[in-house]
């Protein structure tokens, strides 16, 4: 065998021993999710497949994230069609708001996706749980639609390409800055249709939640999947969540790969994307002209725990700079809740910034934050397209929460050590 | 099948954002839609596209969300058909889905012009610019998704499956 992970978990769910890059399978999988956005077009397509049942109740996830809680009648409308569908078929997996949390932060938090697992799911952030050492990809709706009736779903085995980072990582530079950094190397369609690997010294001493922000990002060099062999990480994570058997699945040493590219850490500097695209990367020390209207610090990318106590250690015994909005999204009700226990909201809300529910709300500018004509934001966030957070003519930066944390202070892009930490 | 339509054009990344803004996400109605189609791009274009327009875009088409709602939007204002230079994979397997015919060529996407009329001989991907007589041949479509197409789309295709294992139908 001389299989990538990405070509072994694959293959485990086939009836084939091996498979590799271009060949056209037909895989079972673990686990089929959707939002409010799109498991309405997915109950309408699932609806005309004939299938009585979806195929497993307790592998179907529907999850109202994106413009939850409703924002208005017709998203509404659009929530409640998954909590009806629910009903209806009996979901194991529905998470009403106050259960809920940003799908690719709950998740994984709920040992809902585990390490060897094959998840689709329609959102293209699906790939978060490659951090796992999971395959998992984003689809359309159609494809969510027939994978809940059969279980099953057609994929052509990616390509693979590896990255491997080695090297101390600078200070307040994390899993963020490495995939920014990565994207503005390889550009928005660097990875098109291929796996990211993410490997080397620095990747494992990578805590989860960065590896959770590396894969998350991947899609946004148009992969297909990030993966990350599991390791003892991996394990302390998935150990107490876990809600069914996992596996560890690794790369064979003599497994091919189409590029291998290598990066010293040393030389990362905190990172930010400038408008409007995620590779459009510059050092955050660079931009300290570049003022700011709106922080903000949540999303499936950076919403995590450790993320909120990032850019709570930045914003201690601070205020937020009086020309700044600054919204806090804890990504799942676990978080926010654990962020109140660590006094982590106290200092944002002593900051002045505001603390929002979990929601995908302005990453998307769904709404909880959408940016007026001519107004610029920097946000933890994973996509700065044009008209991205609001208005088509206002402007995204996407940086880690630390960076995020400075810039709300500052008023203008700033580094933690400018305000000498 | 034969496609024939005039051209708008449109450069490299257009991401599912300029295609249909998130803004309008809380409908999947299609002439709702279609309404807003590429808005972000070009504010003007859902007023300027008419039935059986074609775009030709750069490379990376459709990159970013995975929301069926840009194929859809495209198909649902009369779009007949894309061309780029390369397709986002999401989107790519979303067009072949809801049957948004799209064909990847590099040529034909940095010599056709706005406003050229084209026709595109969907089966064997050649695309003819009738305004200058030049002709592209597009990257064959895979035999999977051709399978897919001749079923009628993937809901299509699901059903006989559903209809031949019996999947709890």
């Amino acid at each position: 065998m001389h299989m990538t992970i990405t070509e072994k978990i694959l293959a485990a769910h086939t009836e084939k021993k091996e498979v590799y890059h271009g060949e056209l399978i037909n895989a079972k999988v673990d686990l089929v999710l959707a939002n409010d956005i799109t498991a309405p077009i997915a109950i309408r397509e699932f609806k005309k497949t004939g299938a009585k049942e979806v195929f497993d109740k307790d592998r179907v996830a529907f999850i109202p994230d994106h413009f939850a809680p409703q924002k208005d009648i017709k998203a509404a409308e659009q929530c409640k069609m998954l909590r009806d569908f629910s009903k209806e078929y009996h979901l194991g997996l529905y998470f009403e708001i106050g259960r809920m949390g940003i799908e690719h932060a709950l998740l994984p938090e709920q040992g809902l996706v585990v390490s060897g697992d094959l998840v689709i799911g329609a959102d293209s952030h699906t790939c978060t749980y490659g951090a796992l050492g999971a395959f998992a990809t984003g689809v359309g709706s159609t494809d969510v639609a027939a994978a809940m009736a059969t279980g099953e779903c057609w994929f052509k085995v990616p390509e693979s390409m590896k990255f491997i980072y080695y090297g101390k990582l600078n200070k307040w530079v994390g899993g963020k800055d490495l995939i920014l950094h990565t994207i503005g190397d390889i550009g928005v369609d660097g990875a098109l249709y291929r796996a990211m690997e993410f490997e080397g010294e620095t990747i494992r001493n990578l805590p989860m939640h960065g590896r959770l922000t590396m894969c998350n990002m991947a899609i946004e060099a148009g992969a297909k999947n990030g993966i990350i062999v599991p390791d003892s990480i991996t394990e302390e994570y998935v150990k107490n969540r876990a809600k069914r058997p996992y596996k560890f699945y690794t790369s064979d040493p003599d497994a091919a790969y189409v590029e291998i590219r290598e990066y010293d850490c040393s030389k990362i500097p905190l990172t930010v994307s400038c408008p409007h695209l995620p590779s459009n990367t510059k050092p955050a020390a660079e931009l300290s002209h570049i003022t700011i209207d709106q922080v903000v610090i949540g999303s499936c990318t950076n919403g995590r725990l450790q993320d909120l106590r990032e850019a709570a250690q930045v914003m201690k015994g601070r205020k937020v700079n009086p020309n700044v909005r600054m919204i806090v999204i804890p990504a799942t009700q676990q978080i926010y809740k654990d962020a109140m226990k660590e006094g982590l909201l106290h200092i944002f809300i002593d900051a002045e910034a505001v603390v929002s529910t979990p929601t995908c709300g302005p990453c998307l500018g769904g709404h909880m934050g959408i940016l007026a004509k001519g107004e610029i934001a920097l946000a933890t966030t994973n996509r700065n397209f044009v008209g991205r957070m609001g208005h088509p003519e206002s402007e995204v930066y996407l940086s880690n929460p630390a960076v995020a944390a400075a810039t709300a202070v500052l008023g203008k892009i700033a580094t933690p050590e400018e305000l000498g930490l | 099948m034969q496609i024939k339509g005039s051209v708008w054009k449109f450069g490299d990344n257009i991401d599912t954002d300029a295609i249909i803004p998130a803004r309008y996400l809380n409908t999947s109605d299609p002439d709702e839609l279609a309404k807003h189609v590429m808005e972000d791009a070009d504010k003007e274009f859902p007023n300027k596209v008419k039935a059986g327009d074609i775009i030709i875009a750069g490379k990376n088409f459709g990159c970013g969300s995975s929301r069926e709602h840009a194929p859809i939007a495209i198909k649902a204002a009369g779009i007949q058909a894309v061309i780029a230079k390369s397709f986002a994979r999401i989107f790519y397997r979303n067009s072949f889905n809801i049957g948004l015919p799209i064909f990847e060529s590099e040529a034909a996407s940095e010599k056709i012009k706005e406003g050229d009329i084209v026709e595109i001989e969907a089966d064997k991907g050649i695309i003819t610019n009738l305004s200058t007589g030049q002709q592209y041949t597009a990257k064959p479509i895979p035999p999977f998704m051709q399978e897919l197409i001749a079923a009628g789309g993937l809901i299509e295709w699901t059903k006989k499956k559903v209809l031949a294992k019996g999947v709890k139908a």
